[in-house]
């Protein structure tokens, strides 16, 4: 196995369980060892230029981006044949779709890149890693917008299979997944890799917000009542 | 147990049941997250302490620790309960107070002891080879090495010093220059000891020990109002906060009480919640006035006008037309109105003299004890002359008549206040008073033409005298004159009707001060009726403001007239309440020994600290002010065209203020001649001053001989904050970079003075060596040679009390002190016993003398009658007579440390006193002896411990009549000795109460009554001045022993002051064409009163404080004034006159008066202020544009209460008269630039 070693293996094989076990296990610690840290860090406080456009675009398009990511990579082949969509179909969606969201995000991305680099009061209360990975994020959306110019020249939906392939192989764990991406274009190797690492970073930026969107509470708006007491109780009280 | 873990409960329910129709629901989810924020304000201990920047407040803090870091602090709220019907204390604090605990940990702390690097690398080269003393004295013999670090004062370059090295360049210069020039010229200033005693005391006795100087701080502040010693014989006296709450009517005035009083202002607002009505006066909007029920907005430095014409309505409503049974009786017991005045003929007029006294009857009325200190009236019951009891003259060589009892020479008198009525008076004559409302400057004039003096008939009564017949009038009927009321005697100058336009009526009062006349009768009638109704219950409260004119006596004998008038002094409720930042010592008796060494050696060197810095920061030789400028026109023939320094000169060489420098030779010397001369030191002095060949420091205060040398500042911000010519002391002080823009005298061409000596070049760094001890870096610590890390107020053991409320309070240490810091009192320690080592080298037991000027409250405030100068041959140079005297005292120099933390033997032989009275203190000291322990060995043997700061606390504790049961009562006993009436049922009550450090520090505790003060600490009465003088009827301590209306000293006359007028603020003419540029035209009054985000009690770097304002240095100007120079809200000024240039944005606003700008005191360079484009400097602090301008009247020595007391009595740092060219910055230069590498080297 090491005789014949292949970089591609690290990369596509071994890096995305790394990457899923730092991402899991950080979040984890991160939120048991420090739940103070667990916040977006909003800089709407210090200054409202730029973020209200900035963070609109950004989040909408990175949303949009982010949940045709996980529909299109993780619907197996099988659906789309059960259904009957056909593949190329699909990718026509996805780049029309995923493409103005790419812009649109990334456009958000610069405003709000721009003002954390050179707005003084931004930058002066900026950590290391809001910076790194919001300049990560810009690099990743320009190189995912860039991808499409590849995908264009095979608009059959090959491509695109490939990497539902390779994405449904990881999560099954199928340990010869990296197999299906060895010979893509470098661009979307390149995309693949910064995914990777940002799913590393994830848990010790200000993204950990993410997983808070989650935890919103939802249940807030199903609740029966208008007012709700935490009780330490463990159970009901006894009928009288 | 785990965060994700509890909230993996998914398939658990969450609910219990629901309630209210189903509209609640009850849960049992997590509710771990409310520990997040009991962990949050969770702390491992709580200690008491409060805060100590010169703020009245000592107001009970909680400071809590948590892993050994102060975190924060909130308001006690556990006074002892006052009375029924007083609302309580609590809560105390103030926005300022509660931010501390950020400060604590601060970038702005000084960590480290720091030396400037220069000294601190010559030191080190020369420490190699020399001894400590060697080292210094190489230093300040070499120019070059000198100057190397003098100049480079304020300009960054320190470098981190260990403490040995710190303390022992300081200790060894204090030796050098102790032995070199005398230990007079080592010199230290630290204010209001109230705050933090203690601290206060290290310093000070350090100094005393070693035969330096203490500086006073309240007069050099200007919060001393001089008209209180002059009318009252009393430093300041005032009523608590909480009396407030009894008052009818509350007047502030020029106070702003919510914001700078802020813990006191509850019982402003629940007064107004009991019905008090309040009027405002102060020029601008401020929060005070949106309290009143009317704001009454004077221009302002015209206060006078307005209290005059308050008078002239208060004297016609309820003395004349309708007179106030209890006004006229309170007059008549408790002021001098009827006291004779004697008329004196001058060029073909009658001008008012000099009060009857019983030396000039033939007879002298029985009276062979002091009979030219015994002031004269007429007696209604045996129709004669006759000499009160109360006058200074019973204070002093005999006992039982000094009281205010209603008798003269044993029988009952009732004393003749007016001779209005026809067969009283035996002539109606025309009497001259000085006019000065006509003689404003254009800014204040009101086109005024009438002439300087005016003449008003006045009845009158023949007297013989030892030299004829002489005219005499009361007092009162003067006053009545004075305050232009016709009482049908016809003549000019006196009106009928407050319409007219008459010196001392409304209407005349409205042209000047912009208020309304309709407003200023009904506030007086409003006043007055409401004290007639209660008997007294009127009360005015004043803040610093008014006093800070060169003419304050006048804003504040105008106010204390009306008080008199109305009987309102020393009633519950009513009186005089001048809050500045006097902060009360109330065990101040106690704590005096320990503070001055007077333990060991007496007298103590005390100095008057704006004399000395108007001398040695040169601000005379650029004074603009003549003597004639001040004068009045009906001033005595004499030599009165001189300077403002050689008034001072004269006061000195009297004996009626201290010198310090005191005589060009080094005292330590002048012992020793005198010794081989085999001379007694006074009559050796008083031989060798008069021959010339001792020379008085004062007469040359430029020669190197004469300055002062070394300075130590600690719990203090001389430079940033309180020095009046800020920029004066950078140039000649410290000698290094400064914004003069001003030429002096002899550049100017102008009247140079003749006592003092003029030299051309004007000596530029005076100081050795500067000390600084703070624990932040101040504006002071910048300019320093040495800046020590002290403690904090959460970092030391000490006391604190205020004039606020009846309560000793302590400071604690709460942590230890941060980083390398220390506690004042251990720094004190550590620089004594580096100075007993290093001193022995050049000084042993020596001996020294202390100039001592004629005190007040000791015989010698009788001592000058008459003003003679003995350097004019008037009369014969006396120490302590006509001169200072001069007093041996021994210092033990190889026992400095010993000595230090020993109390020592003086206190069992001679014991203790204040006020005019002393008592024995045996017992004391062995109860100190037995808490403290005391010493088994040395050269302290015998003596009780004084090791820690709360061994220090305790010796006040014991000794102070206010925390001793047993020594208030003999204190009262003794008083009662005096007077001849029982006081002591006073303190017998709490006769064994004890109050200790540990008492205090379990809950603040009431002070006991003692009679260093005027008021009363009772179950009965809330603190008020003047309360035991109308109740006890104790004299007030003045010349007439009564509330003294009239000021007859010579000077006093001399400068028009014999009476209260409205003299105008004066002409300091600094802005001059030369200093001017073109097209600058806005001139604007430079006014600096106290702020909302500074001083009381934090400063102005407070990142806190600085978010809630706008993060720098600001003034405050109108709408109209910004607009005529094209400034808008924000934008950054230069504010400029010949003194120098200061830079601020402008906020501005419509609460502004035009024409007037503020500048919130104390708002220093260090954070936000960018460099003047006038001076080429970084831009000043609010000193900056101003300077001290002396008063003559301020120097009266010997002469009852116009005696000299340490912070009673002296010269005061005016300030409010100052005009500034206000313009907008063109370019906002920071200053800031790398270091050039030569630079950066060093």
């Amino acid at each position: 196995m090491f005789a014949n070693f292949d970089i591609n293996f690290i990369l596509f094989g071994v890096m995305p369980y790394v990457a899923l076990t730092v991402f899991l296990v950080g979040s984890i610690a991160r939120y048991e060892r420090d739940p103070f840290t667990w916040k977006s860090s909003s800089s709407q406080l210090l200054r409202r230029k730029q973020l209200i456009w900035g963070s609109i675009l950004f989040h909408v398009g990175i949303l949009t981006v982010f949940f045709g990511h996980l529909i299109g990579l993780f619907t197996p082949v099988w659906v789309l044949d059960a259904l009957g969509i056909p593949y190329a179909l699909k990718q026509w969606m996805a780049v029309l779709i995923g493409g103005p969201a790419g812009i649109a995000a990334l456009i958000g991305a610069t405003m709000l890149l721009h003002r954390r680099l050179f707005d003084p009061r931004i930058r002066v209360t900026s950590s290391y890693p809001d910076i790194i990975i919001m300049g990560l994020i810009w690099l990743q959306l320009a190189i995912g917008l860039l991808t499409i110019t590849q995908t264009l020249q095979h608009m059959d939906g090959s491509e695109m299979v490939r990497f539902m392939m390779w994405s449904q192989s990881v999560v099954t764990w199928n340990l010869n997944a990296w197999v299906t991406v060895i010979d893509v274009h470098w661009l979307y190797k390149l995309h693949i890799f910064l995914g990777l690492i940002i799913t590393m970073l994830f848990p010790f930026t200000r993204l950990v917000h993410i997983w808070s969107g989650f935890a919103a509470p939802f249940r807030f708006l199903l609740r029966p009542g208008y007012q709700i007491v935490r009780s330490r109780r463990t159970a009901p009280l006894a009928r009288r | 147990m785990s965060h994700l873990l509890d909230r993996l409960n998914f398939f658990q329910p969450k609910e219990l049941e629901r309630f209210s129709n189903g509209h609640g629901q009850v849960t049992r989810e997590s509710r771990d997250w409310e520990d997040t924020y009991r962990n949050r304000w969770r702390h491992d201990k709580v200690v008491r302490s409060t805060h100590g920047v010169n703020c009245t407040g000592s107001c009970s803090w909680k400071i809590y620790v948590k892993s050994g870091i102060v975190t924060w602090e909130t308001q006690q709220t556990d006074y002892p309960r006052t009375r029924p019907d007083l609302p309580n204390h609590e809560p105390r604090g103030c926005a300022r107070g509660a931010s501390y605990s950020w400060y604590l940990y601060s970038a702005n702390r000084v960590k480290n002891p720091l030396v400037r690097g220069r000294l601190m690398k010559v030191w080190r080269r020369l420490r190699e080879t020399k001894s400590p003393i060697e080292a210094w004295t190489e230093i300040q013999n070499d120019p070059v090495l000198r100057n190397g670090y003098v100049e480079t004062r304020g300009k960054g370059g320190f470098v981190r010093a260990s403490w040995d090295e710190a303390t022992e360049i300081t200790a060894a210069a204090n030796a050098y220059t102790a032995k070199t020039w005398g230990p007079d010229r080592v010199v230290g200033f630290s204010p209001i000891p109230a705050m933090s005693m203690v601290s206060y005391a290290a310093g000070s006795r350090y100094l005393s020990l070693l035969g330096g100087v203490c500086m006073s701080f309240y007069d050099w502040y200007c919060d001393l109002p001089p008209a209180s010693p002059m009318t009252w014989g009393e430093q300041t006296d005032v009523p608590e906060s909480a009396d407030w709450y009894n008052a009818g009517y509350l007047l502030l005035w020029g106070s702003n009480v919510p914001q700078t009083r802020t813990p006191d202002a509850h019982f402003y607002t629940e007064a107004r919640y009991r019905g008090t009505k309040s009027a405002v006066i102060c020029p601008d909007y401020s929060e005070a006035a949106k309290f009143g029920d009317v704001w009454l907005n004077v221009k302002q430095g015209t206060d006078a006008a307005l209290a005059m014409a308050f008078g002239h309505v208060i004297l016609r409503e309820f003395h004349l037309d309708r007179q106030s049974d209890y006004f006229v009786d309170y007059c008549r017991k408790y002021s001098d109105f009827p006291m004779l005045v004697r008329l004196d003929e001058q060029d073909g007029q009658l001008v008012p003299g000099r009060f009857l006294r019983t030396y000039d009857l033939d007879g002298k009325l029985g009276e062979d004890n002091n009979p030219e200190w015994k002031t004269v009236a007429w007696d209604r019951k045996s129709k004669g002359l006759v000499a009160p009891n109360g006058s200074v003259g019973y204070r002093w060589g005999e006992d039982g008549e000094w009281n205010l009892e209603a008798k003269a020479d044993g029988n009952e008198t009732e004393l003749a206040v007016s001779f209005i009525l026809d067969t009283d008076h035996d002539d109606v004559v025309g009497v001259d008073f000085p006019y000065f409302g006509s003689g404003a400057t254009e800014f204040f004039s009101t086109g005024d033409d009438r002439p300087d003096v005016l003449t008003k008939n006045v009845p009158v009564k023949k007297v013989k005298t030892a030299d004829g017949e002489i005219l005499v009038a009361t007092v009162f009927d003067l006053f009545c004159a004075n305050y232009g009321l016709d009482r049908g005697l016809n003549g000019d100058w006196v009106a009928t009707d407050y319409a007219e336009d008459v010196p001392g009526t409304p209407a005349w009062a409205e042209k000047i001060t912009g208020v309304s006349a309709d407003k200023i009768i009904h506030v007086a009638r409003e006043f007055a009726d409401t004290a007639e109704k209660t008997q007294g219950k009127s009360m005015i409260i004043i803040g610093a403001a008014m006093n800070h004119w060169y003419h304050m006596d006048m804003n504040y004998r105008g106010v204390i007239n009306m008080l008199v008038m109305c009987g309102c002094v020393g009633q519950s409720g009513g009186g005089w309440a001048h809050y500045v930042g006097q902060e009360k010592l109330r065990p101040q008796t106690g704590w005096l020994p320990l503070a001055f060494a007077l333990d060991w050696g007496r007298p103590p060197r005390h100095m008057n600290s704006t004399s000395m810095w108007y001398a040695h920061t040169d601000q005379w030789r650029y004074e603009t002010l003549t003597a004639d400028e001040i004068l009045s026109p009906t001033a005595p023939e004499g030599d009165w065209n001189i300077s403002l320094i050689d008034y001072n000169i004269r006061a000195e060489r009297m004996g009626w203020l201290p010198s310090a420098p005191q005589l060009k030779t080094n005292p330590l010397e002048v012992a020793k001649q005198a010794k081989e001369a085999g001379k007694e030191i006074p009559a050796y002095i008083a031989q060798q001053l008069k021959s010339g060949d001792l020379q008085m420091s004062c007469e040359d205060p430029d020669a190197p001989e004469n300055w002062p040398r070394n300075l130590f500042v600690w719990r203090s911000n001389l430079l940033g904050s309180s020095g009046k010519g800020h920029e004066y002391f950078l140039k000649h002080l410290l000698g290094t970079d400064h914004g003069v823009l001003g030429k002096d005298l002899g550049e100017e061409g102008g009247q140079k003075p003749k006592e003092a000596v003029w030299h051309d070049d004007a000596p530029r760094g005076k100081l050795d060596l500067l000390v600084t001890i703070d624990f932040r870096m101040s504006t002071t610590a910048v300019y320093s040679d040495i800046v020590l890390p002290t403690a904090s107020w959460y970092e030391k053991n000490d006391l604190n009390t205020s004039d606020m409320h009846p309560f000793i309070h302590p400071l604690q240490a709460a942590v230890d002190p941060a980083y390398e810091s220390k506690s004042d009192w251990e720094i004190f320690k550590a620089i004594a016993k580096k100075f007993q080592e290093v001193a022995p080298e050049i000084l042993g037991k020596e001996t020294d003398i202390v100039a001592l000027p004629l005190l007040h409250d000791l015989p010698a405030e009788i001592a000058q009658n008459e003003v003679k100068d003995w350097k004019k041959g008037e009369c014969d140079l006396i120490p302590g007579k006509t001169a200072p005297n001069y007093i041996p005292v021994e210092r033990d120099y190889p026992a400095l440390y010993d000595r230090f933390v020993a109390l020592g033997p003086l206190m069992d032989k001679v014991g203790n006193g204040g006020k005019g009275i002393a008592w024995d203190t045996k017992e004391e000291v062995q109860h100190l002896r037995e808490l403290n322990g005391e010493w088994q060995d040395g050269p302290a043997k015998g003596c009780p411990k004084i090791v820690t700061d709360i061994d220090a606390t305790e010796v006040v504790l014991m000794l102070a009549p206010e925390t001793n049961g047993e020594v208030a009562v003999k204190a009262w006993g003794k008083l009662s000795t005096a007077t001849g009436l029982d006081h002591t049922h006073l303190a017998v009550p709490k006769e064994d109460e004890k109050i200790r450090f540990h008492d205090i520090a379990a809950q603040p505790r009431k002070i006991i009554s003692s009679p260093t003060w005027s008021g009363l600490e009772s179950e009965k009465v809330c603190y008020n001045a003047g309360y035991t003088n109308v109740h006890e009827l104790i004299p007030w301590r003045t010349l007439t022993g009564r509330q003294q209306l009239y000021q007859d000293h010579l000077w006093m006359r001399a400068f028009g002051e014999g009476f209260m007028s409205y003299r105008p603020p004066v002409d300091l003419k600094t802005i001059t064409e030369d200093v001017r540029d073109d097209g600058d035209t806005l001139v604007l009054n430079f006014i600096t009163p106290h702020q909302k985000w500074g001083i009381h009690s934090t400063y102005s770097d407070n990142l806190l404080m600085l978010t809630l304002n706008r993060g720098g240095p600001v003034i405050w100007i109108s709408e109209n004034d910004a607009k005529s120079a094209g400034i808008t809200d924000n934008d950054w000024v230069e504010l400029y006159n010949t003194n120098g240039a200061l830079t601020a944005r402008a906020v501005v606003s419509q609460r502004m008066k035009d024409g007037t700008t503020f500048m919130y005191h104390a708002q220093e360079k260090i954070v936000n202020t960018p460099g003047s484009e006038k001076t080429g400097k970084r831009g000043g602090i609010h000193n900056s544009v101003t300077r001290a301008v002396l008063k003559p009247t301020h120097m009266i020595g010997g002469y009852a209460q116009q005696s000299y007391g340490f912070n009673y009595y002296g010269t005061v740092g005016c300030n409010r008269d100052e005009m500034v060219i206000v313009k907008k910055m063109k370019k906002v230069d920071w200053l800031d630039r790398e270091a050039t590498r030569k630079e950066a080297a060093e």
